[in-house]
């Protein structure tokens, strides 16, 4: 076997290819500059990168800026409820593991109006990707006060600034039981994002990531000066994190090796303050699945089915 | 003699000769934990296996371990049983085996006795070492005589010691045997009843409780002059029995349902208990939620993606699931909803029936949800309107909610055996490639249908949002989109009215009163309008399954009646309350419904008590109604 075409002269062609154009699912129609393009692209690649069939991908979402993402996505999309997603993908996932999926959701949608499914989500530990696009404050509904305000932030609602220090997205999964994955991303790094979400995508059971997500209308300010000074921001590195891009590594000088499957080490950087650690905190591939458990007789022939059910009955005869 | 006598003179069983009655009236009450209900529901079946028709109601106090001894906490069983089909519990007790005199009083304040009914009481409180004990215990057996109940006091307990160590444990197994015994039944069906209950706690309890219920049956031979028997129904059909709460369960087996999500909630929750374990070998998945609204968006989920979910509840988790509710109509996702209503609002009554979640149900949802709904009158019925509830999900590509209620939950009765078809199952989730052009909403112009893609279907992806969309699934805020989608919602529900028959009138088609019920009151009302009959009234009755759409016709039918009025478990003003003008008078669900559907003036019989309907407590309401004339001179 040399190069070229085997030696039968076919020349072998997948049946279908897909192209970024593909997955467009039409013009969203966010505000301009606001951070969810950057992760829109990020997941057309991956699927694009990843080949993945438009019918098989099932993108879920809630309500909120963010949760507009499946309408811009060429594929099966479910806008759901507010605070709802992660019930959603958990029963779309429970008899459908052909499924590549995909939940957008935001601060408000995941940490307040959801804040219960989150932790449930995470201890189930579904296969399937969980963005959370954190801006900061809640953009659909013009500027209130949402968990991850940081403190002092004038809003709609407490024009004098938000009273509570903010809830930590990370910190909170890293405390959950049976969290399998756990990783951080900016979206004014598109490489970096886009990196993060692949790694996520390959990760059996539920991939957290927080994007720290600009909102050019209402939180324009708010990642000024993590934007502007790349050494606010620590890199992590490991052969089994986040693959860091020669972009990345230019731009971040501030890296440290940090082992993911240390979860301690990941608990321990999330808690930082002087510096933002991006890249993968924590995984566990061996995390219990809840999806594991939900096929059981998927498939099961009717005839099969129907002789169950006669012996159902038989017990309650008389 | 009398049985007043009789009991009056204790004495063997063979002191008497055994009489032959075709139905009889048993209640077990105890305090919480003591077994009666597991002891009653063993006696209803070999009841049942003996060819009696059959009906079980249980007696159950919100608490699990109320304080004992006390009126409020009683526990327990109504087994009604007869030489005829029963399809309801009655109304007074013959008799009943109390485990102390104290639960007999919230027995006695809900009217569940009259005199003559014979009460088999424990004994041991006479001796109790509580002097305060001792005295309750003889006031009230003193009382219970005066009000003309045949108090026969037996020292249960102390023959149980002869078997166990503590008969607290064990003490219903005696009382089972007590009353195959008293009723004739057939020893070795209830010793493999036994065996059945207890044969997952190994052949020790097995063998322990065998021997108890023989002792039960001989201590009645001995000591209870009472002998009764009630002959079998001619038949020869198989049959199956169980609760409302099993058949559904079997219903979900039936018509394919794959996932049931649920969060536990009374008195729903035993659903699934049975399809926790039923899963495991017909195949699917029981998802317990975090909480109510999880379990409708797990439910959705798995909808969405493939095969028709379920999700169980009551009424406080109805509430919870509203948004979700309105959410699959919107988006136009095949779900199937049971709900088994328990008393409201808020908490209410947990353990008690009520019939309080039809309009909830119709019209819970902001803006205009149409959805399809309908109520099970019999525990069969329960088995059937799941795999009925699955079909119309799907074909009308929306939820469909199948109100039950704890009547027909804790109810058990047995019924002609399903025959499971092929046809009910569920298809294969469908992977063919979707047909192109075909838009996700294709709604047709007259029925308001459409086909529905499913992930996986080449060329059918789209978005579901609970946003006004268009026909593509595009989201439109445009007035044109807004209106057009609503219409569709609608017309889906009344091209299932038009496939619709004029429901059945139980009796003659005209006359001077048409009784309208729904859901687990039909054999009651029934028996009621029986009883009226035979006095002469001429009254009818009519019970609906389909509660949206309705059934058709009902106009005609009121048409030949003088007076219709429905018969519910909900509340309704009375007509003589005080302050209340007729224009303002809140008036029952159904007869809402009824008189904004047929413009009749429907008027109720209503009341909240907690308790499943008596067909003697209706038949007297019903009089009230009926014109004075000497009953059989218009007959």
């Amino acid at each position: 076997m040399t190069f070229g075409l085997p030696s039968d002269w076919s020349l072998e062609v997948p049946e279908r290819y897909f192209t970024l154009e593909s997955y467009d699912g039409g013009v969203a129609r966010w505000c301009p500059g606001c951070g969810d393009f950057a992760v829109l692209s990020a997941v057309q690649r991956i699927c694009r990168d990843e080949q993945i069939p438009p019918e098989k991908l099932a993108v879920v979402s809630g309500i909120g800026c963010s949760s507009r993402f499946p309408h811009y996505v060429h594929g099966y999309g479910f806008h759901g409820l507010h605070g709802r997603a992660l019930p959603v993908a958990c029963g779309a996932k429970s008899r459908r593991p052909d499924l590549h999926l995909w939940v957008a959701t935001g601060d408000g949608d995941c940490c307040s109006i959801g804040a219960g499914h989150w932790l449930h989500a995470a201890r189930y530990n579904v296969d399937m990707v969980v963005m959370l696009f954190d801006n900061g404050i809640y953009g659909l509904t013009k500027k209130q006060t949402s968990p991850t305000t940081p403190v002092g932030y004038g809003t709609n609602t407490h024009p004098d600034g938000a009273w509570l220090p903010p809830l930590d997205p990370v910190q909170a999964m890293l405390g959950f039981t049976n969290t399998s994955f756990v990783a951080r991303s900016v979206d004014w790094n598109p490489l970096h994002l886009y990196q993060t979400l692949r790694a996520a995508y390959h990760h059996d059971g539920t991939s957290f990531v927080h994007i720290l997500q600009r909102c050019p209308t209402y939180t324009g300010d708010l990642f000024d000066e993590l934007r502007g000074d790349p050494d606010r921001i620590e890199l992590l590195t490991h052969p089994d994190g986040v693959p860091a891009d020669e972009g990345v590594l230019r731009l971040y000088q501030n890296r440290r090796e940090h082992d993911p499957a240390d979860l301690a080490a990941a608990r321990e950087q999330a808690a930082r303050r002087d510096r933002l650690p991006i890249g993968l905190l924590y995984r566990n591939p061996d995390a219990p699945r809840y999806d594991q458990h939900t096929v059981e007789g998927l498939g099961m022939a009717p005839a099969d089915k129907l002789q169950a059910l006669e012996r159902e009955l038989d017990r309650f005869a008389i | 003699m009398t049985v007043a006598d009789t009991v009056a003179a204790g004495g063997p069983a063979s002191a008497v000769p055994r009489e032959s009655v075709t139905e009889r009236i048993v209640e077990i009450v105890s305090d919480s934990g003591e077994g009666a209900q597991k002891a009653g529901q063993s006696f209803g079946t070999v009841c049942a296996k003996m060819g009696n028709g059959v009906w079980t109601v249980e007696i159950i106090p919100a608490e699990i371990k109320p304080p004992a001894r006390s009126p409020a906490g009683a526990s327990g069983i109504r087994v009604r049983f007869a030489s005829r089909p029963v399809t309801n519990m009655g109304d007074q007790a013959d008799l009943v085996v109390a485990f102390n005199e104290q639960v007999l009083y919230g027995r006695i304040a809900s009217g569940a006795y009259r005199p003559g009914t014979v009460v088999l009481l424990e004994s041991k409180w006479a001796e109790d070492g509580q002097e305060e004990i001792r005295r309750q215990y003889a006031t009230a057996v003193a009382e219970l005589r005066a009000q003309g109940l045949e108090v026969l006091e037996l020292p249960m307990e102390t023959a149980c010691r002869e078997v166990v160590p503590d008969p607290r444990v064990g003490k219903n197994m005696f009382v089972l045997g007590m009353l195959c015994q008293i009723f004739g039944r057939d020893l070795d069906k209830a010793l493999a009843e036994v065996q059945a209950a207890f044969a997952r706690k190994g052949e020790q309890v097995v063998a322990t409780n065998r021997q108890l219920v023989r002792h039960g049956f001989a201590f009645a031979a001995a000591r209870i002059p009472l002998a009764w028997d009630v002959p079998s129904m001619a038949g020869a059909e198989p049959l199956v029995v169980m609760n409302g709460n099993q058949a559904a369960g079997l219903g979900i087996l039936a018509a394919g349902i794959e996932v049931v999500a649920m969060y536990p909630i009374t008195p729903a929750t035993s659903v699934s208990h049975y399809l926790g374990r039923a899963f495991a070998r017909v195949g699917g998945h029981l998802h317990q939620a975090e909480d109510e609204i999880a379990a409708i968006g797990y439910a959705i989920g798995a909808s969405w993606a493939g095969k028709t979910a379920c999700t169980i509840t009551s009424g406080p988790g109805l509430a919870l699931k509203t948004e979700f509710l309105g959410f699959a109509v919107m988006a136009e996702i095949p779900l199937v909803v049971l709900v088994v209503q328990r008393g409201g609002p808020a908490t209410g009554l947990p353990t008690k029936v009520e019939q309080g979640d039809l309009l909830a149900s119709l019209f819970g949802q902001p803006g205009d949800a149409p959805k399809v709904v309908l109520a099970p009158a019999t525990i069969e019925e329960c088995f059937h309107f799941v795999v009925l509830a699955r079909r119309l999900a799907e074909e009308l590509r929306g939820p469909v909610l199948v109100l039950s209620d704890a009547n027909l939950a804790t109810g058990v009765s047995p019924f002609p055996r399903p025959r499971p078809d092929a046809a009910w199952l569920a298809p294969p989730i469908d992977q063919a490639a979707w047909p192109e052009g075909l838009l996700p909403y294709d709604w047709d112009a007259t029925t308001g249908l459409s086909p529905r893609p499913v992930p996986g279907q080449r060329g059918g992806e789209h978005v579901v949002t609970g946003l006004a969309h268009t026909r593509k699934g595009k989201v439109a805020y445009d007035p044109h989109s807004n209106q057009e989608g609503c219409t569709m919602r609608s017309r889906k529900l009344a091209s299932l009215a038009a496939t619709l028959r004029p429901p059945q009138v139980y009796g003659t088609p005209e006359g001077e009163l048409l009784v309208v019920g729904w859901g687990s009151t039909v054999g009651a009302i029934q028996e009621a309008v029986d009883r009226l009959r035979q006095e002469g009234h001429p009254v009818s009755s009519l019970h609906l399954r389909f509660l949206s759409p309705m059934e058709p016709g009902l106009e005609e039918i009121f048409s030949r009646f003088r007076q219709v009025l429905t018969v519910e478990i909900n509340y309704s003003d009375a007509p003589d309350a005080p302050g209340i003008p007729p224009q303002t008078r809140r008036r029952a669900q159904l007869a809402q419904l009824l008189r904004e559907q047929t413009l009749v003036d429907v008027d109720c019989v209503s009341s909240v008590p907690g308790q499943p309907l008596a067909p003697g407590g209706i038949a007297d309401r019903l009089r009230h109604r009926l014109p004075t004339a000497e009953p059989g001179e218009s007959a």
